[in-house]
């Protein structure tokens, strides 16, 4: 009789945690769907093909996002080019080759703290840094970068994290064969690891995406009503990188510009914006999602 | 084939990133304060619209405008306020020199909850009464302002301390800019403040007079005694002057040497000429028509320099103003 009331508690202890579990899962979800709703309803009137075609205008009605959302696509285009190739040879590094010593345990505790810098700092840094001393001026280069590097601890840890599930025998089943390292890590950390690594870049990616703060700090503009040069020309040799020296806005901070206008047809812009910001993180995380599923089919073990 | 296609992209990237290939095209290039974006926004369109000159406008806020200016980063400044001293000294030092053109005024409202019937008038005396630092933790209800009053509490609103309107509010209410009393909601977002004061019966607010023009019916703003009896702020009493202390100017600042330019010289003169229109449909005050004349002439005379002599002062008539020979 005791063993059955005592089983019927812990029973009860296992449902009130799912319970718990549950409304913790809930709160969030329900945050960003009553925050989509919002926005939906303040903003989805705008959401014409003008506005997404139009540059920005003093009649809230004809003001679009062009130059904004094209800006944010060019900026983390940038940021993923620069991020993805540096974050992943530091975090196999890292995990592959790093002696265990001092100097290692000390990198690997200031990537982490890294991670919790503001990015506002980053910004000052990189306007020092990309803008005067390297010369790329207020330009999309320097807001990739600037952006690379604000992810790179994110990036780093993802990957070290995805490269540590693999299980030690597939590193020594290639040793066995008379594998070097790099053909080892070419042929099987690498892809074996490349979903979690792929989660890590998204999520830094969507952070990336909705900062402001660094961007204003090197030269990010409000108004521009022309987009960045072509990538490609019609003569030799047919690639420009002009485009990565242009001015830029990106869509927060053509958002915060309109919430902080007078006029309420602008804030019913700055809803718009800001739903078109939420589906371009939705469409990279989507992207990610199939990536991933597309790699995971492939490992056979 | 695979290894020349590489040195070939590595070589287009390297040249992509050639210091000398860095130089900026034919760009007009703007940045400053928030306050007076709207305005150059607009005149930014409308002038893109009559020629394929490439304008571009940020906001680093007046202060961060002017460090850029100074470094020659830009060629147009906007500024909510006149150029500091120490602002003078870097322009001076890295060899800009400056045409200082007002194109507009910005007035400050002060704003009641509309069943507030006691107080429609204010003195400036009673408004440094309810922000002068002193008063933080003892000024909490309307009587202590007035014994007229009724004792209701009082609630304030207003901008944060990083803002160009609390700055200017300071200097014309409590006389030294920056000089507050601390315990009030701040936010930089006008529209919580609207929110404020709109939802609260004893509640007071600041801020600029266009966010009022889009909230008349949910606030009612304070007619401001500055000495000659209480003037309620308009359109016309800001632009004829009445409405003093609180409305002042906001300035572009024109880099002379950016304004041999011809580009440029035409985007400054289509400004000035354009402005009386544009800063209305952006729901600023206009300066008076003849005014604009002034700032022509001293725009196409290049007379540089400030008329301030780097600090701010608090209701300077417009017509005085540019009656001043500006000096750098």
């Amino acid at each position: 009789m005791k063993i059955r009331k005592d089983i019927a508690q812990r029973k009860r202890t296992d449902k009130v945690f799912s319970l718990v579990g549950l409304i913790a899962t809930l709160v969030g979800i329900v945050t960003l769907l009553a925050l989509m709703i919002d926005l939906a309803w303040d903003g989805t009137a705008r959401l014409n093909w003008n506005f997404f075609t139009a540059f920005p205008s003093r009649f809230p009605d004809k003001a679009g996002i062009l130059s904004a959302w094209v800006g944010t696509g060019v900026v983390m285009f940038v940021t993923a080019l620069a991020a993805v190739p540096m974050g992943v040879a530091a975090g196999v590094y890292l995990e592959e080759y790093a002696p265990k010593n001092v100097m290692t345990t000390l990198i690997e505790i200031n990537i982490a703290n890294l991670a919790g810098v503001p990015s506002i700092v980053y910004g000052l840094m990189a306007l020092g840094l990309f803008v005067y001393k390297f010369q790329f001026g207020m330009s999309i280069l320097t807001a990739g970068l600037t952006l690379a590097l604000l992810i790179l601890p994110i990036v780093i840890m993802a990957t070290r994290e995805a490269i540590r599930t693999i299980p030690g025998s597939i590193r020594e089943a290639a040793f066995a064969v008379g594998a070097t390292k790099w053909q080892m890590i070419r042929h099987h950390i690498l892809p074996y690891s490349a979903g979690g690594i792929l989660t890590g870049v998204i999520i830094g990616l969507s952070r990336a995406i909705g900062e402001s703060a660094p961007l204003i700090t090197i030269g990010a503009l409000t108004f521009i009503a022309f987009l960045p040069a072509s990538p490609f020309t019609g003569t030799f040799p047919f690639l420009s990188f002009e485009w990565l020296k242009s001015p830029y806005t990106v869509l927060p901070i053509q958002a915060f510009n309109w919430v902080s206008r007078p006029q309420k047809a602008f804030h019913l812009n700055a809803a718009a914006a800001g739903l078109t910001l939420m589906a371009m993180t939705l469409a990279m995380n989507g992207a990610a999602i199939w990536i991933r599923y597309r790699f995971r089919k492939r490992i056979k073990w | 084939m695979r290894k020349t296609m590489k040195g070939f992209l590595a070589g287009t990237f390297v040249l992509a990133f050639a210091p000398g290939l860095w130089a900026a095209k034919d760009v007009i290039k703007i940045d400053g304060s928030s306050t007076v974006f709207p305005i150059t926004e607009a005149v930014s369109e409308e002038f893109m619209k009559s020629e394929p000159t490439q304008v571009t406008v940020g906001i680093s806020g007046t202060g961060g405008g002017f460090k850029k200016f100074c470094r020659g980063e830009t060629d147009i400044s906007n500024a909510s306020r006149p150029i500091l001293r120490k602002e003078m000294d870097a322009c001076l030092e890295a060899g800009i020199q400056y045409i200082e053109l007002p194109v507009a005024f910005d007035a400050l409202t002060v704003v009641i909850n509309p069943k507030n019937n006691w107080a429609q008038t204010m003195t400036v005396a009673h408004l440094k009464k309810i922000w002068e630092p002193a008063a933080q933790g003892n000024i909490k209800t309307w009587k202590q302002v007035n014994p007229a009053w009724p004792d209701k509490p009082l609630k304030l609103y207003g901008p944060g301390a990083d803002s160009g309107t609390f700055d200017y509010f300071t200097e014309a209410i409590v006389g030294k800019a920056k000089s507050s009393r601390g315990d009030f909601t701040a936010s930089e977002d006008d529209n919580i403040l609207v929110q404020g004061v709109t939802n609260d019966e004893g509640g007071l607010g600041y801020f600029g007079l266009a966010y009022y023009l889009e909230n008349m019916e949910t606030l009612k703003a304070v007619a401001v005694d500055g000495g000659k009896g209480g003037v309620s702020p308009a359109m016309e009493t800001v632009k004829s002057g009445t409405y003093a202390p609180l409305s002042r100017p906001i300035f572009i600042y024109v880099s002379k040497k950016s304004a041999r330019r011809p580009e440029v010289k035409r985007y400054v003169e289509f400004y000035i000429k354009h402005a009386q229109e544009l800063v209305n449909e952006v729901k600023y005050v206009p300066l008076p028509a003849e005014e604009y004349n002034s700032v022509l002439y001293r725009f196409q005379k290049g007379q540089t320099g400030t008329a301030f002599g780097g600090k701010s002062e608090v209701g300077v008539p417009i017509s005085e103003l540019l009656n001043r020979k500006p000096k750098l």
